[in-house]
């Protein structure tokens, strides 16, 4: 499909809505805006808008869908799979000015956010007030709509859930400019489809978020986390089964390597307190008393060493927190750092499969004679391995991973896993998901594209087009 | 090399309020931890027996509970560990402190080398190392950054002083004060915890000393009279630098090599 491209006519009429000092457009456009983190994708919008209020966004997306020019939507672009690239250029609404936290809501427990607001600042807004935002992943300078758009888990889903679960009611501009309200504050909701959780997830290609309704928890009191060295890997994912069929709750419940540690650190410059051994489990445990914590960890610290682990580390303070904690944020960023390009999969398995994922993934990295750290989060069958390019030359680099992706979706397949965890489709994932999903569900999806966006102007080219 | 290091328990998070009409800091409901800066200190010692043999043993002053960091210090590796308990020691200042401690560290089995943290996160004087090194007649050297050498009963460190990094040598025994942020502290082992003999940690109270004379100790040992307590000012001063590139490039670097964070 032809989009039109921005003229002179244009750029004044949205330097009209926009104003003009949040319109960048051609050479003031800064190359951050090419590119997100990882998805392997590289194009310029031709404008820039840092935008400003729900009314402009809809202002635009009307004067874009009569035109026909294509929009996307990014945030603080932290994505991984080149969901907010702009692939066919047009406009690019930036969110992160809209940041303000809107309202807390003590008597039913929600905060509502515009869609710029950091999950760090949200996170911390809502610890200081007593609550728990509990949706918990890696990259703290995400904003909360980018974290909406692809469902982002993280490390405490194992026990809390992921983003979807933590979303009460949005504020929507439809492709055609119209705004609509989808969910609310009401905890109960069986009144028709749920659009809401459509959008959720469909990464800027349904409708853009300007503001969220979000559910929060009563903050627990008190939070341990053990950390647990293993002799192998075998031994520590193993045992993952084993914790979540003793019935025990954590919080977090991580794996990672030592070759992770040693990039954290190296990236960090900062020590982590134990590399003595091959292979750790992370846990946390929360709860609203030292006591009801100490119980239930002991219980699994107990069954851990009788599943081999060498010992059971006790981080009960901050700066213990702080020393462990911060190395674990920072592997995706370490392991990058560690190579001269990176992609990665983001696959979920069930919890019971994840030791044949990654003993799978190890043998591609002998067989294809490619780096492949990974770490992820055990407890929830959410795996990130990452494929390091290091000194391959760019045609040998696509040739393996194209190879390795595809053994590995298989292989995820096989294990009754998805594509995506919580890193999304975008566009560097489209292919295998299509691959796995068939036609039938790729013309659902692409129906429910069609009938929010009838001009395909929102994100084109992405999920499952 | 045999190490003791002085360890002390503080309020669990730096939050602590003061009761506006006492000016005393509320401990009621607080939970407590091991002093964050002593970590280092205790980690600095582990290394040194693990590099050079020997053990290495805690004292703490404070009531019955300190017992709590005493463990915890166990836990982390040390083979045991003296609480110094007395409600005779209560209301104490640095010098009542520092006295009280070097009494009970006459107490303790010999010694090549006593380690204290820099300062405590509750008190903050960072002056009972020293303090205590003068009562007992010891060498001592403040903000030690890393132990480089231990040889012929001579121990080589290198000290931060604020404009430039300086390397000393002491005879042995002595006693240095760590500085902040020099290791990665280890971790308490739920092992060690498990294995933990309560005969590994002694109370000590003043009938144990050689000076038993209670004026020396607690308040009534103490010159120095607290007027008022107040919480320190919260600093979140941002600086903000304008300019191109090179000029920012410029402004942080300085800043930073001010910092020693670069040399």
């Amino acid at each position: 499909m032809a989009y039109k491209k921005i003229d002179a006519a244009d750029i004044r009429f949205l330097r009209n809505i926009a104003g003009a000092e949040y319109l960048f457009y051609g050479e003031q456009i800064s190359e951050d805006y090419s590119h997100d983190e990882l998805g392997g994708i590289k194009n310029y919008p031709e404008v820039l808008i840092k935008v400003r209020s729900t009314e402009d966004i809809a202002a635009i997306m009307h004067y874009a869908n009569q035109e026909r020019i294509p929009v996307v939507v990014r945030g603080s672009g932290t994505g991984l799979v080149g969901a907010a690239v702009a692939l066919e250029g047009g406009i690019m609404l930036e969110t992160t000015l809209m940041n303000r936290i809107l309202e807390l809501d003590e008597e039913n427990l929600t905060i509502t956010v515009e869609p710029g607001v950091l999950l760090m600042e949200l996170a911390e807004f809502a610890q200081a007030h007593g609550f728990l935002y509990p949706p918990d992943p890696g990259e703290k300078s995400a904003t909360i709509g980018g974290n909406i758009s692809t469902n982002a888990g993280g490390m405490r889903a194992v026990k809390y859930g992921v983003t979807r679960d933590y979303v009460r009611g949005l504020t929507v501009v439809l492709p055609n400019g119209e705004i609509v309200e989808l969910g609310g504050k009401v905890v109960k909701n069986s009144s028709g489809y749920s659009l809401k959780d459509l959008l959720i997830g469909s990464e800027g290609t349904l409708g853009i978020v300007t503001k969220a309704i979000l559910k929060l928890l009563p903050l627990p009191n008190r939070s341990i986390s053990l950390l647990m060295p293993f002799p192998t890997m075998d031994a520590a994912l193993e045992t993952v089964p084993k914790i979540v069929k003793a019935k025990a709750t954590p919080t977090a419940l991580e794996y990672f390597s030592r070759q992770c540690i040693l990039f954290a650190e190296d990236y960090l410059g900062k020590k982590f307190p134990d590399k003595s051994s091959d292979a750790y489990l992370l846990l946390t445990f929360d709860g609203s008393s030292p006591e009801t914590v100490e119980n239930e960890y002991q219980a699994v610290a107990d069954l851990c060493l009788e599943n081999g682990a060498l010992d059971v580390y006790i981080i009960d303070t901050e700066e213990r927190k702080d020393s462990v904690w911060s190395a674990r944020g920072a592997f995706l960023e370490a392991i990058k750092s560690s190579t001269t390009e990176m992609d990665e999969c983001d696959v979920v398995v069930t919890r019971n499969k994840v030791a044949d994922f990654i003993k799978y993934t190890h043998k591609l990295e002998h067989f294809f004679n490619m780096r492949m750290p990974s770490y992820g989060h055990a407890g929830d069958g959410n795996f990130h391995v990452y494929l390091c390019r290091d000194d391959l030359s760019e045609s040998e680099w696509r040739e393996k991973l194209s190879e390795v992706f595809k053994l590995m979706y298989a292989k995820a397949s096989e294990l009754g896993g998805l594509v995506s965890g919580e890193h999304g489709i975008g566009y560097a994932k489209k292919s295998y998901m299509a691959e796995q999903y068939g036609e039938e569900l790729m013309k659902l999806m692409r129906g429910i594209k069609a009938v929010f966006d009838p001009h395909n102007i929102l994100n084109p080219g992405k999920v499952c087009q | 090399m045999d190490i003791i290091v002085c360890i002390k328990q503080v309020p669990g998070t730096t939050n602590v309020e003061v009761d506006p009409l006492t000016g005393v800091l509320i401990r009621d409901g607080v939970e407590s931890k091991l002093n964050p800066y002593d970590l280092f200190a205790l980690e600095l010692a582990m290394q040194l027996n693990a590099a050079d043999g020997g053990q290495t043993s805690v004292i703490s002053m404070g009531p019955p509970q300190a017992g709590a960091v005493v463990r915890e210090a166990i836990f982390m590796g040390a083979v045991g560990g003296k609480v110094v308990s007395d409600r005779r020691f209560a209301g104490a200042d640095v010098l009542a402190t520092s006295y009280t401690l070097s009494q009970g560290l006459r107490k303790m089995a010999d010694f090549d080398l006593l380690i204290c943290g820099k300062q405590t996160t509750d008190g903050d004087t960072g002056q009972v190392g020293a303090e205590i090194a003068e009562f007992l007649g010891l060498p001592h050297i403040g903000n030690v950054l890393a132990v480089e050498e231990i040889k012929n009963r001579e121990i080589v460190v290198k000290v931060n002083l604020d404009s430039s990094i300086v390397r000393q040598k002491l005879p042995l025994p002595c006693l240095i004060c760590t500085d902040g942020d020099i290791n990665t502290p280890r971790l308490p082992s739920y092992r060690r915890k498990k294995e933990f003999n309560e005969a590994s940690l002694v109370f000590i109270s003043l009938e144990d000393f050689d000076d038993k004379d209670e004026s020396h100790y607690g308040l009534s040992g103490s010159p120095t009279q607290v007027e008022r307590i107040f919480p320190p000012e919260k600093n979140q001063e941002k600086q903000m630098f304008h300019g191109s590139g090179t000029e920012l490039a410029a402004n942080v670097y300085a800043l930073l090599h001010e910092q020693k964070f670069v040399d």
